[in-house]
């Protein structure tokens, strides 16, 4: 018989009660219980950064999270951070910049942007690269991304 | 990689979760999970029980007094960095911290996490060897204070019994007026340490060294306090002459090999950081000096 | 070459809103109804015989539907192997894989059974209790001893452990080096790692028990080629298989393979009558995915007294892995790129693919041509390092010239044809990245550097590659009653951005945006014949096709415009959805119109002669492949106490010919770079003397971060092809083929002041110290 609980997870605002199992990730459960396929995983032991979501607030590897853990807890993924339609300034400096090619990382990459936007607005390069250290990409060298990070806090700063 | 199946259990407090570790079979004990979920996910641990202690507020705690840092072992390694407390009273934590993982493990995981998983080369374990912490544990039975030079008892295995937790550490405090450095390798940022050093150096008025505590990761199973090395230090001006002997004997400390590390490379960064960690700490000491 | 206001501009990406809001559908986001999932259970061993498995302790787990072995394959998938796609006389041993072990393993990780579950958590538990009789036979780890006479044999029926064997020739190298001034000889070890996408492989299969057809999506480079295999396990008609590829995170070539795992879930399908799904984990990837890995090179290079060269020749010992699933292919590739961008009048290289008890060698970002242009410039290196010149001097010396284009190089390509390179300006792209390196000034900064302790050099790579490759791309450009253009391809994106690209390309054709261009890939039911995307092959290929289909299809709207009022064509143009008056440009026809028109009215014949609808399908095929070229320049520092590589500056010149869209080509370039530094100083498949693999996580196998790869400044060249109608060339491998080398070369420069020299890649800082020795000591000396 198979280990369950009964939890309430808020996910982008929105409350989700499910029985699920205990062993489930909480990667696992955003994607395939709550069908919030835009959340990434890459690896499953916690280094590509592709299931980086906020769990209150602050950025986590959702494949190092049991779902059962987040049982009254908030989590923010891909899929909250643009309003309806447009998209917010961190993303639209991901489209100008060429941020993305294949997007796989590109979650991960958003949220991981997020927090970190959100502690530091004014941001150097270094501190930049060195936060993203914790997200693998393969596609973009990362420099488009880079250029994206330190055009959305400079958008974001004058008021975007 | 899914993880095995287990029984879920999160205990409320910490007389709680010793009451399980007591009683259940092949249980392991879930602190941040940045080290125990990936060994699950790749099923190298099959634990059938998994008691998470992070509903367990009272071991997530932060105090000072004047000799020494209380910290207990759920504090997440978040909170240690932002403190602006230990960023004063104890830098060289902030420094070590500098190094461990990336803002997202950084935000999970746990110092006793850390502590009990006993990676060689952590650099929360190290900076613990060098300020001579203790380790309290916790059981069924009450608790027991671990002096850290006690507390590794082989590669990745505490001295913990199988029905203890580690409740929290005490750090004693660095004298503000040494001078102290961490370093060390890694190949890339957030990496664990190939070799890491740390260093506390005190000196007198006349600058000659006085006090002086090292300690190097990463050459075998836990960090290694070269006594001799040490002591080689005390009355010695904090000079080129003294660091390279240092340095020099620190080389010689034994290493293991792995598929990717040789043992003659190990020694060599141990000698190349324990002098780049001794010049760090005698210039911070030095600056005390004179201010 | 016409002026469209899509083409050649910096246009932002379609494909973007949609990935950047997570809506992204890769494989893994497709859910289907009474969809089963699917876990491998994989040899342990390098080398096994395989026995008796005994299925019933994983049957007996409660939401496991099946455990199919060898045994219960069906006729058709047990009879065969995997199909060898790249057949070539000179694979002597034509190995390839069953869809699931018959009898023998030759690689850890090679599939063995394949269990189906509610879940992957239950597959996996099941997994576990699957038991199997294995009985390990000797492995071969090394390609060079696989060569012994006494060696273990990787396929225990085999002869020997060789693959295939050739040479590559052009003139007379024992003449040109009987007499030469210099002669140098270089042994050079390469490794290179993986494609680790950051998306694992993944498919899923679906059957329709009454027309005995499939359904199968999986995350490729090309759907048609699987298609191809899936007609020929099954043994079933065009009609029968439809092959998906959705949204596809990162492909770098692995994903273009015909795996087993592929056929295995569509035979569960087809057992069960339920959708199966199979997602590979990270573990997976580092066994179970093809990659590149271990060569060896033994060269020699002659040059006159003024450093001109004379021939290069030699060996070259390229390890395949355990099977040849792409042939020879891979190192007949590396060997027809060393040449380069260098007049090389006799030149030969003796080629033997040997098998190991590994994974398969298939191309990955380069293909075989970053591993020859390390060895072609550390050639270089060492003629400029003897004769004491400029390494930039000995390059400038030897360059083929602009007006010998197109320039004979006397050897085939692995397409079949000439290596002929169409165009190109050597000479000017080295000066370019030079210039913009900041080269000339580089002395004194080394200089400088060394009198404070600090050690700089700087590293030059030149590459000429072959883009662009055939057989052809197709696509269909329509417009549909809706008056809406949308164009098919069998090109497959995974990262490209072709939906921008090839929009950009037909957009102009039409005078409209491209938001009113939809362009789908991947489908092997919306157009009949396709080939794929890699070997930086789609823009010559598919844009052609698209250029092709797009001008058809408005010049026939033209022509039914015309009809449809009565004027001249040539009075006519398109723009903005319509067909209209130059001269009075309200005045026309919607492109619905024309549509409608276009495909006659039911009971009436078709007016003006005209075949039906308002489409055409183009299959671009290059006579050759195009040759684009590039420039790299390194600039490092190398702390001699720790043998860490950090970089000061990155310059990548290229010259891909007429670009489509300049910040899509940046991003390739300068993606394609910061693979090369993985390549150059990271990135390494460790075994143990087992040959069991050891580095199989990322903890282990390092990818470059973003604090580990440089900031890339580009320069561009822009000398068009001859050879397709729009000038284009490739752009996706360059920045991967010309980075290993320049790194390489510019950290051998930071330790010259200490008579180190390197011809190996990947180097790590341990090596660098011990290649040191007693120097790496510094300040603690």
């Amino acid at each position: 018989m198979a280990d369950t609980r009964a939890i309430a997870v808020t996910v982008n605002g929105k409350v989700h009660r499910r029985e699920v199992e205990t062993r489930m990730t909480l990667a696992d459960f955003l994607r395939h219980e709550l069908e919030l396929t835009g959340t990434h995983v890459g690896c499953e032991h916690g280094v590509c950064g592709a299931c980086t979501v906020l769990i209150g607030g602050a950025s986590a590897r959702a494949c190092l999270l049991l779902a059962v853990q987040c049982d009254g807890e908030s989590i923010t993924t891909v899929e909250g951070l643009a309003a309806g339609e447009q998209l917010n300034a961190l993303q639209q400096a991901f489209q100008d910049n060429h941020g993305l090619q294949c997007g796989f990382c590109t979650p991960g990459m958003l949220i991981t942007l997020t927090e970190f936007l959100r502690d530091h607005p004014d941001p150097s390069e270094t501190e930049v690269r060195e936060v993203l250290s914790g997200n693998l990409c393969r596609c973009t060298g990362y420099q488009p991304i880079v250029a994206a990070a330190l055009d959305a806090a400079k958008r974001i700063r004058e008021g975007a | 990689m899914k993880p095995a199946p287990f029984v879920y259990h999160d205990p409320r407090s910490l007389h709680e979760a010793a009451g399980m570790l007591a009683s259940l079979e092949n249980a392991r004990v879930l602190a941040g999970g940045q080290s125990l979920m990936p060994m699950m996910n790749f099923r190298y641990v099959m634990p059938d029980h998994l008691i998470d202690l992070n509903k367990v507020g009272e071991l997530a705690y932060l105090r000072f007094d004047a000799a020494a840092l209380h910290i207990g072992a759920m504090t997440r390694q978040r909170e240690l960095e932002f403190s602006a407390e230990i960023g004063t009273r104890c830098p060289l934590l902030h420094e070590a911290l500098a190094h461990v993982g990336h803002r997202q493990t950084r935000n999970r995981g746990t110092i006793g996490g850390s502590l009990c998983h006993l990676d060689p080369s952590a650099e929360l374990v190290n900076v613990t060897a060098l300020l001579g912490g203790t380790l309290h544990a916790a059981s069924q039975h009450g608790t027991r204070d671990i002096p850290f030079a006690e507390f590794a008892a082989a590669y990745m295995t505490t001295s913990l019994e199988a029905d203890e937790l580690l409740a929290g550490i005490t750090l004693p405090l660095p004298d503000r007026r040494h001078g102290y450095a961490f370093v060390e390798f890694a190949r890339r940022h957030g990496d664990f340490a190939i070799v890491a050093c740390s260093a506390l150096l005190g000196l007198d008025r006349n600058g000659d060294i006085t006090q002086a505590a090292l300690a190097l990761s990463g050459l075998g199973p836990a960090p290694v306090r070269p006594a001799l090395v040490e002591r080689a230090l005390i009355g010695q001006k904090p000079a080129g002459a003294a660091f390279k002997a240092a340095a020099a004997e620190a080389a010689k400390l034994e290493a293991t090999a792995d598929a990717y590390v040789t043992a003659a490379y190990r020694q060599h960064l141990a000698r190349v950081l324990t002098f780049r960690a001794l010049e760090q700490a005698a210039r911070r000491a030095m600056e005390k000096t004179d201010g | 070459m016409m002026a469209g206001k899509s083409f050649g501009r910096p246009l932002k990406r379609k494909e973007d809103p949609a990935l950047l809001r997570g809506e992204g559908r890769f494989v893994d986001d497709i859910h289907l109804s009474g969809m089963l999932h699917a876990a491998f259970v994989r040899s342990p061993h390098a080398h096994a015989r395989v026995g008796r498995i005994d299925k019933r302790a994983a049957l007996a787990v409660p939401g496991v539907h099946a455990v199919l072995i060898f045994a219960d394959l069906p006729e058709s998938v047990r009879r065969q192997t995997l199909p060898l796609l790249m057949p070539h006389p000179a694979i002597k041993q034509p190995l390839m894989p069953y869809a699931l072990a018959k009898d023998e393993t030759c690689y850890a990780g090679e599939p063995v059974a394949c269990v189906v579950a509610d879940s992957r958590y239950l597959a996996e538990d099941a997994a576990q209790l699957v038991e199997v009789d294995y009985e390990p036979l000797p492995a071969v780890g090394d390609c060079r001893a696989a060569l012994d006479k006494d060696a273990a044999l990787v396929h225990a029926a085999s002869e020997s452990n060789v693959a295939a064997r050739f040479p590559i020739k052009v003139g007379d190298t024992d003449r040109a080096f009987s007499g030469a001034a210099h002669v140098f000889r270089e042994k050079i070890y390469q490794h290179r790692g993986g494609a680790f996408f950051i998306e694992c492989r993944g498919a899923v299969a679906c059957h329709e028990a009454p027309s005995g057809s499939f359904t199968l999506y999986a995350s490729s480079q090309g759907p048609h080629r699987l298609k191809r295999c899936m007609l020929d396990m099954f043994d079933l008609g065009d009609h029968q298989v439809r092959v998906i590829t959705p949204d596809v995170g990162g492909g770098f070539g692995p994903k273009g393979s015909f795996y087993p795992e592929y056929v295995d879930i569509a035979v569960a399908a087809q057992a069960l009558n339920r959708p199966v799904k199979w997602i590979e984990d990270r573990r997976e990837n580092f066994l179970a995915t093809h990659q590149e890995r271990d060569q060896y090179w033994d060269m020699e290079i002659a040059v006159d007294r003024d450093a001109k060269i004379l021939g290069v020749r030699g060996q070259l010992i390229h390890e395949t892995g355990a099977y040849v699933p792409m042939g020879v292919v891979l190192p007949w590739i590396t060997a027809t790129t060393v040449p380069g961008p260098y007049v090389i009048p006799n030149y030969k290289l003796d080629v033997v693919s040997v098998f190991t008890n590994k994974i398969q060698t298939t191309p990955v970002r380069g293909a075989g041509r970053p591993e020859a242009v390390v060895t072609m410039e550390r050639l270089m290196d060492r003629v400029a390092r003897e004769l004491k010149l400029d390494p930039a001097e000995v390059r400038r010396r030897n360059f083929i010239r602009p007006e010998q284009m197109p320039y004979k190089v006397g050897i085939i390509f692995r397409d079949g044809r000439p290596v002929t390179y169409d165009s190109g300006d050597y000479p000017a792209c080295q000066a370019a990245a030079l210039e913009v390196s900041g080269y000339a000034g580089f002395s004194l900064r080394q200089a400088t550097a060394r009198a404070q302790g600090r050690y700089l050099g700087i590293g030059i790579s030149n590459t000429v590659e072959a883009t662009g490759l055939g057989p052809y791309e197709s696509a269909t450009v329509r417009i549909s009653t809706s008056g809406r253009i949308v164009v098919y391809t069998g090109a497959t994106p995974q990262g490209q951005s072709h939906k921008t690209t090839l929009a950009q390309i037909a957009a102009d054709q039409f005078g409209v945006d491209i938001k009113d261009v939809a362009v789908v890939t991947g489908d092997t039911a919306t157009i009949a014949l396709g080939i794929g995307t890699f070997a930086a092959r789609t823009a010559v290929n598919a844009g052609s096709s698209v250029h092709i289909a797009a001008a058809e299809v408005a010049a026939k709207a033209k022509k039914i415009a015309a009809g449809m009022m009565e004027c001249l064509e040539d009075d006519l143009e398109l723009a903005d959805g319509f067909v209209r008056l130059k001269s009075a440009p309200d005045v026309g026809k919607s492109l619905r119109e024309i549509a409608v028109k276009s495909i006659g009215m039911l009971g009436f014949s078709m007016a003006g002669g005209l075949p039906p609808g308002l489409e055409h399908t183009a299959h671009f095929t290059p006579e050759q492949s195009v040759y684009a070229n590039g420039t790299h320049v390194a600039e490092v520092e190398v702390d001699i106490e720790t043998g860490a590589v950090s970089f000061l500056r990155y310059t990548a010149a290229h010259d891909c010919g007429r670009v489509i869209n300049p910040m899509v080509v940046d991003g390739q370039v300068v993606g394609g770079v910061a693979h090369g530094v993985g390549n150059a100083l990271y990135e390494r498949m460790v075994y143990d003397e087992n040959v069991q693999p050891v580095s199989t996580n990322f903890g282990e196998y390092l990818m470059p971060l973003a604090t580990d790869v440089p900031h890339v400044d580009l320069v561009h060249l822009e000398t068009p092809s001859p050879l397709n109608p729009l000038g284009l060339k490739g752009a996706g491998e360059g920045g991967t083929i010309g980075s290993i080398a320049a790194i390489i070369s510019a950290v051998e420069n930071a330790l010259a002041p200490f008579g180190v020299t390197l011809a190996e890649a990947p180097i790590s800082p341990q090596r660098i110290v011990e290649l040191l020795g007693s120097h790496a000591l510094g300040r603690t000396r």
